[in-house]
């Protein structure tokens, strides 16, 4: 596929949103002694990063006039899921900083807030998993990475704002938290690159053509020129290219947050969790690049040669 | 359910879609007033000028979406003879000429006359050739959306634009509902849809369906325009649910294949594989079919 640029910044920072607004739920329901001020300039970040989302969505959209349609088919469509919940997550958070503002005490809050979140990236990854002939996405470790990987970059921001803004009592917990869960996603995403490195196509190209000669090439797609079909579902970046994307993401989304998370709680280094959130951000953007460019759409077989 | 919604939408943007109805109007002559497949779905909301153009069998049922895993009574398709198919594209060019000139509007080109051309086609003829030099053979291959009777792309639209209809089992898409968000078009392993890049709506072959009921054309014409420009008759039309129809007959008798039945789309459309000829005046081989599905 061809990583649409779109979609990669809504899935990282919607991902990363959720993840900080559920470390902020569970924290607060375990009695955390957390400044409202804090609380509340961080479920507006999570907020804003939740707009960005949104808006980046949006420009995914070749019609975004009519995009409120996309709520009608939520019976069948995994994105019509999404599109409900999405807006779901944003007034239930909204909700929460309006609680926080006004000093109302409402444990259900960051409860439901927690749930939908859960909801939401249920929804995100079911997208990409139900498509069952894309073998890269079919599978359950689609929806793992997608929750921690989200969780591991909220967890990092939240404690890069807590070093930041002096909130001890949260830095003690979410940092570790943060380590962890960053070296889980490590795993799981490591589990899922052995996986598809290991997959066998199911369709050939005598599947997509049943011209049952062992040898078969194609020798003309149709057209002199590209199409739709051949700038949405290749990527154009060559194998070397898409080795180095692997090695730095496995880098930067996970092992060198997990070395700055480490110093930073054994220094208790501010600079060593704003560091981490710095460097995994741009971690987070190649993950997301070749979890889209490493899918291979059947469609390919039949836009091979040109001529 | 949202009905109130869709009514709404309708009356927002009728003013909109009325010239587009117009012009198609002008431009089709005699063979126009069938309603495209967006056409017939909007004219229920149109006002009685536009609605008297559609043809008496296109009213109410069309509206009628087949559910995901039912069996409809009928489902037309093609069938695909690779055995004559002779690669030129005549197909490809009266499927674009019928297509672009439609009352659902053009299927636009980008720089067509510069280096780089594109465009948007429901129909291509791709050319494979299979087995080793000297003993190679070549393959035209035309390649267009399969109508499938699980169609994949149909439950992922989360507008409803995407459907397949119970009425005849072609599956459509209905541009004044498409956001463009190409979905559907990662949920067909075939590769049958393509989007407008003009109109930023995703299009895709629709058997026609604004010719093959068209009462104003002769009988013969009310077939898809690539069936009517194929010099070899190697496009057959017709309902594949019938088992006297045509094209029931050569699938059976001729071993009509699917596509990547892997995927367990169930393709309409069929291909026939190639007749063999060994030597001259020899027997021939029916090509083996692949995966054992008929």
């Amino acid at each position: 596929m061809n990583p649409a640029f779109s979609v990669v910044v809504f899935t990282t920072v919607a991902g990363a949103a959720q993840g900080l607004v559920v470390t902020l739920a569970l924290a607060a329901l375990a009695g955390m002694p957390l400044a409202p001020g804090f609380l509340g300039l961080s479920l507006t970040v999570a907020e804003a990063m939740l707009l960005i989302g949104l808006g980046a969505s949006f420009a995914h959209l070749g019609r975004p006039e009519r995009a409120w349609r996309a709520v009608l088919m939520w019976r069948t469509s995994w994105l019509s899921r999404e599109v409900i919940v999405l807006p779901t997550f944003m007034a239930v958070v909204a909700l929460w900083w309006l609680a926080v503002r006004s000093g109302i005490h409402a444990p259900w809050l960051p409860l439901a807030a927690i749930a939908v979140a859960a909801l939401l990236w249920y929804c995100t990854a079911m997208i990409y998993a139900c498509l069952r002939f894309i073998q890269e996405w079919a599978q359950p470790l689609t929806l793992v990475n997608f929750a921690l990987i989200g969780l591991s970059s909220g967890l990092v921001l939240a404690s890069a704002m807590a070093a930041l803004r002096g909130e001890t009592a949260l830095l003690l917990v979410s940092g570790p938290c943060a380590f962890a869960v960053t070296l889980a996603a490590w795993c799981t995403r490591t589990l899922s690159l052995r996986r598809n490195a290991s997959l066998v196509p199911r369709s050939t190209l005598q599947t997509a053509t049943g011209i049952r000669a062992p040898k078969l090439v194609q020798k003309s797609m149709g057209m002199s020129a590209g199409s739709f079909n051949t700038r949405e579902f290749f990527h154009g970046a060559s194998r070397a290219v898409l080795k180095q994307v692997k090695l730095g993401f496995l880098v930067l989304c996970f092992a060198l947050p997990a070395l700055l998370l480490l110093w930073g709680m054994a220094a208790q280094s501010t600079l060593a969790f704003v560091l981490a959130l710095l460097v995994q951000v741009p971690g987070l953007v190649a993950e997301r690049w070749f979890f889209f460019a490493q899918a291979r759409h059947p469609q390919n077989l039949y836009y091979q040669v040109v001529s | 359910m949202m009905q109130w919604l869709k009514d709404l939408m309708a009356s927002a943007v009728q003013p909109a879609h009325a010239p587009a109805l117009e012009m198609a109007g002008g431009a089709c002559g005699e063979g126009c007033g069938c309603g495209s497949a967006v056409a017939a779905e909007r004219e229920a909301d149109l006002e009685p000028p536009v609605a008297q153009r559609r043809p008496a069998r296109l009213s109410g049922h069309d509206r009628v979406r087949a559910e995901p895993g039912e069996t409809l009574a009928k489902q037309l398709a093609l069938v695909i003879d690779l055995n004559v198919c002779v690669g030129c594209h005549a197909c490809v060019t009266s499927c674009k000429q019928w297509n672009t000139s439609g009352s659902a509007g053009p299927l636009a080109d980008q720089k067509p006359y510069g280096a780089d051309p594109t465009g948007t086609f429901f129909n291509r003829v791709q050319t494979y050739e299979a087995g080793a030099f000297p003993g190679t053979e070549t393959i035209h291959f035309p390649k267009s959306c399969l109508h499938c009777q699980d169609p994949p792309c149909v439950p992922v639209c989360p507008t409803g634009a995407s459907y397949k209809r119970k009425e005849d089992g072609i599956v459509l898409v209905d541009y004044d509902k498409c956001i463009g968000c190409k979905y559907c078009a990662w949920a067909c392993p075939y590769g049958a849809r393509e989007l407008d890049e003009e109109r930023q709506v995703m299009t895709k072959c629709t058997l026609c369906v604004d010719r093959i009921y068209d009462e104003k054309l002769p009988k013969e014409d009310r077939k898809p325009a690539c069936v009517k420009a194929c010099p070899t008759g190697a496009r057959l039309f017709g309902d594949v649910k019938d088992p006297e129809s045509e094209v029931s007959k050569v699938i059976r008798e001729r071993g009509g294949y699917s596509l990547m039945p892997e995927w367990e789309t169930n393709p309409a459309n069929q291909y026939l594989p190639r007749r063999v000829t060994d030597e001259a005046g020899g027997a021939t081989r029916i090509q083996a079919k692949l995966g054992g599905m008929s």
